[in-house]
């Protein structure tokens, strides 16, 4: 079975129609590209994928594992396993990270009838993943993204993700902001958690992040829709020559791995 | 409306847990306030003839003055005639010890979570609890006075100790300084005192319980702290009071007295029923408190969060008289339903090299309405003095008010004065990035509440700290990291 489905996926924000028929299936183990010029509903599909508010879904569906993902809460989809890397993660002062983040393991473990984790265990992963991450200690004591360098946040989101360990996880234009150093920083950490179990979707406006983050597929989003679908030389392809030669609109090719 | 602002009304709505009137047959005299009235509070309290003209001269004071409109609160007017002045629990006969206090009242400060049974206590605190207008028990005394502390009720104090009474008493808050405090001064009925002997480091923490109990009554306490040379206490007060429909005044006056190289910690944790969800019935908590550093490298600490009181107007400050002295303002004041408060503190600096500092966290959800309202004052002799001020004001929904009104005062050049302010919403992002992390909405509203007040919360004492979460409905931050 596949774990995520969507199926004819519709969606607006306010009266704006955003999403105009998505279909794409993703199975554990595979990264996928989603790539589109600006407005062609990337950040929207990463948004509709996670439970943000401000989407309504109008028609269409998308599956997890079998079960109806948008029939329930975003707290409940992260506790399935989503996970969605913020292209702007959010500041809560006063709330230690890691504070934060047993917090939110804790819930996740508890959804799944685990135990909570103890500190002591909590602690003992937390560094096993920050030397995995090369993530400094000192940024685990500081306020949840306050006062955080754009690359100290976006890393976080991928030690988070780290920790969280989701069976899925949309990174919501990682790239956005960073250098080229720290770009290969959390892309080295995104290949580390590349496993068969997991998968990944990359939404991403430049090609350049999948030079280090090597996809298996690639999907062009435009006007709402999937206009073209291929393995990773597609990326290239798109590199070279923009995204122009696309909009006179071929029909879209499911891959269906 | 979404999920988030449903759960923040829920938790901006948390039913007051201790709203519950003990049946405890009490003595209260005739509602109304004149001369005889006075004269017979100090009889009952068996008071030397100086105390009662103490009183005196301040209740005429108090007829040409009227009643304060300049703060940013709205207040139906206090018919000052329609207050019963003194309530007391009826002493079946002179209490000798714990054991004769009447299991009623026992069972009250129980339910409270207030234990008085002192030789069952493990917490390393000593309480005098004050029950309608007068102090009920004292608990740890004997311990205490092993190290010459006196910590007793304010009436003992009068009776045992006159000549420490009569020095301090009005000498950070004259009779003639507000009109409630004014008004305190006449009609005050009982409220702790301490005494910390020189070089004494108080073993444990004191605290004092204030509980309205009786209907249509006020609430008059006088609380007096004097810390001597090189002495060090720290002090916790804690207020509730049960549901009732109409206004109930609590105007208490509260003075501290820090000698040289002394230091006192003043925590409050003030839960006074706030009225039901239309603003009917609550307290108004109109308090004056006020303290001294009256000798060199003394310091003065108020910490205080306030979630209760239909309405509060009250602005703990510090005379920074001693050079090197320090005054310390952390507060934490959260408004709901149609809750208002007007806080803040003032700083008055005299002495050289003086410091202060204050951190002002006001939340507001509901309709309710809150004000900071603060004064730092540099005098021209305060040679190198340093403030710090910062006031944050969190908003939940969209029919709250923050408001933040800093009066800066300098007439030295050498001054250093910074003052910051921030205003912000607990936003649907926040709350959406918690629940993208599995947190639910109601634990991330939590969390970001605790965490905007996190910087006040460290300033209190353990146990207090953890009651101040409570009342927040928030769950301590674990000790992880």
């Amino acid at each position: 079975m596949s774990l995520l489905e969507i199926t004819d996926l519709h969606a607006r924000v306010a009266e704006k129609e955003i999403l105009k028929g998505i279909s794409l299936t993703v199975n554990p183990g595979e990264v996928h590209a989603i790539m589109g010029p600006n407005g062609s509903g990337k950040s929207t599909l990463a948004g509709v994928l996670s439970g943000r508010d401000a989407y309504e879904v109008t028609s269409g569906e998308v599956l997890f594992d079998g079960q109806d993902l948008l029939e329930l809460e975003p707290e409940e989809r992260a506790q399935l396993g989503v996970f969605l890397a913020f292209q702007y993660p959010v500041e809560i002062p006063g709330v230690n990270n890691t504070y934060f983040l047993r917090a939110a393991l804790n819930s996740i473990r508890k959804y799944r009838g685990e135990e909570e984790m103890s500190a002591p265990a909590f602690l003992k992963l937390v560094r096993e993943k920050m030397n995995v991450l090369h993530i400094d200690q000192s940024l685990l004591n500081r306020p949840v993204n306050e006062g955080f360098s754009g690359g100290e946040k976006k890393r976080n989101e991928i030690f988070q993700m780290a920790v969280l360990d989701p069976k899925l996880a949309i990174l919501d234009e990682t790239d956005s902001g960073l250098d080229i150093d720290a770009l290969k920083t959390v892309a080295e950490g995104v290949n580390a958690l590349r496993s068969p179990e997991r998968a990944i979707i990359v939404v991403t406006h430049y090609q350049r992040l999948l030079n280090y983050i090597v996809p298996d597929f690639v999907h062009v989003l435009s006007g709402g829709r999937i206009v073209k679908s291929g393995g990773k030389e597609l990326a290239l392809e798109l590199e070279a020559q923009g995204y122009g030669w696309l909009e006179s609109g071929s029909t879209s090719e499911l891959v269906a791995a | 409306m979404s999920a988030a602002t449903d759960t923040i009304e829920e938790f901006a709505s948390k039913e007051y847990k201790y709203g519950f009137v003990s049946e405890i047959e009490s003595d209260t005299i005739p509602i109304g306030l004149s001369e005889e009235v006075i004269r017979m509070i100090s009889s009952k309290k068996n008071e030397p003839e100086w105390l009662l003209e103490w009183r005196l001269k301040a209740y005429k004071h108090w007829l040409t003055m009227t009643d304060p409109l300049w703060h940013n609160v709205n207040v139906t007017p206090v018919d000052y005639q329609k207050i019963a002045y003194y309530s007391a629990p009826k002493p079946k006969k002179v209490l000798n010890s714990l054991d004769e206090v009447d299991p009623e009242m026992l069972a009250m400060f129980d339910k409270l979570g207030i234990s008085l049974q002192e030789q069952k206590r493990l917490s390393n605190v000593a309480v005098d609890a004050v029950f309608d207008s007068v102090s009920v028990t004292t608990t740890f005394k004997g311990e205490l006075k092993k190290q010459g502390i006196i910590f007793c009720s304010f009436s003992e104090a009068v009776q045992d100790h006159p000549e420490l009474v009569r020095q301090y008493l009005g000498s950070v808050i004259p009779y003639s300084d507000n009109f409630y405090a004014t008004l305190n001064s006449a009609v005050f009925t009982d409220g702790s005192f301490c005494y910390i002997p020189k070089g004494v480091r108080c073993p444990m923490e004191l605290s004092t319980y204030f509980r309205i109990n009786a209907a249509n009554t006020g609430q008059f306490e006088r609380t007096l702290i004097i810390c001597d040379e090189g002495g060090y206490v720290s002090y916790l007060e804690g207020c509730t009071a049960p549901m009732r429909d109409e206004n109930q005044l609590h105007a208490a006056c509260v003075e501290l007295v820090a000698m040289k190289d002394a230091t006192i910690k003043y925590s409050t944790v003030q839960n006074w029923y706030p009225g039901d969800k239309e603003g009917k019935g609550g307290i108004y908590n109109f308090v004056t408190k006020r303290g001294i550093c009256k000798g060199d490298n003394a310091k003065i600490s108020w910490t205080q969060v306030e979630t209760g009181s239909a309405i509060t107007w009250k602005y703990p400050s510090c005379i920074l008289q001693g050079d090197n002295s320090i005054g310390e303002f952390y507060s934490v004041a959260l408004t709901n339903n149609k809750q208002q408060a007007d806080t803040g503190t003032k700083m008055i600096h005299l002495g050289k090299n003086t410091r202060s500092t204050i951190v002002s966290k006001g939340i507001s959800a509901g309709n309710g309405q809150n004000t900071y309202r603060g004064l730092v004052k540099i005098n021209p002799g305060a040679e190198n003095a340093r403030n710090y001020s910062q006031c944050d004001s969190l908003l939940l929904g969209d029919r709250c008010g923050a408001h933040t009104f800093p009066y800066i005062e300098v007439k030295n050049p050498t001054a250093t004065v910074e003052h910051e302010a921030s205003t912000s919403k607990i936003g649907e992002d926040q709350i959406f990035y918690c629940n993208q992390r599995g947190i639910s909405t109601e634990d991330a509203v939590s969390m970001i509440v605790n965490g905007f007040c996190k910087e006040v919360f460290k300033e209190l004492p353990m146990e207090f700290a953890v009651e101040a979460q409570k009342l927040l409905g928030v769950s301590l931050e674990g000790s992880v990291g």
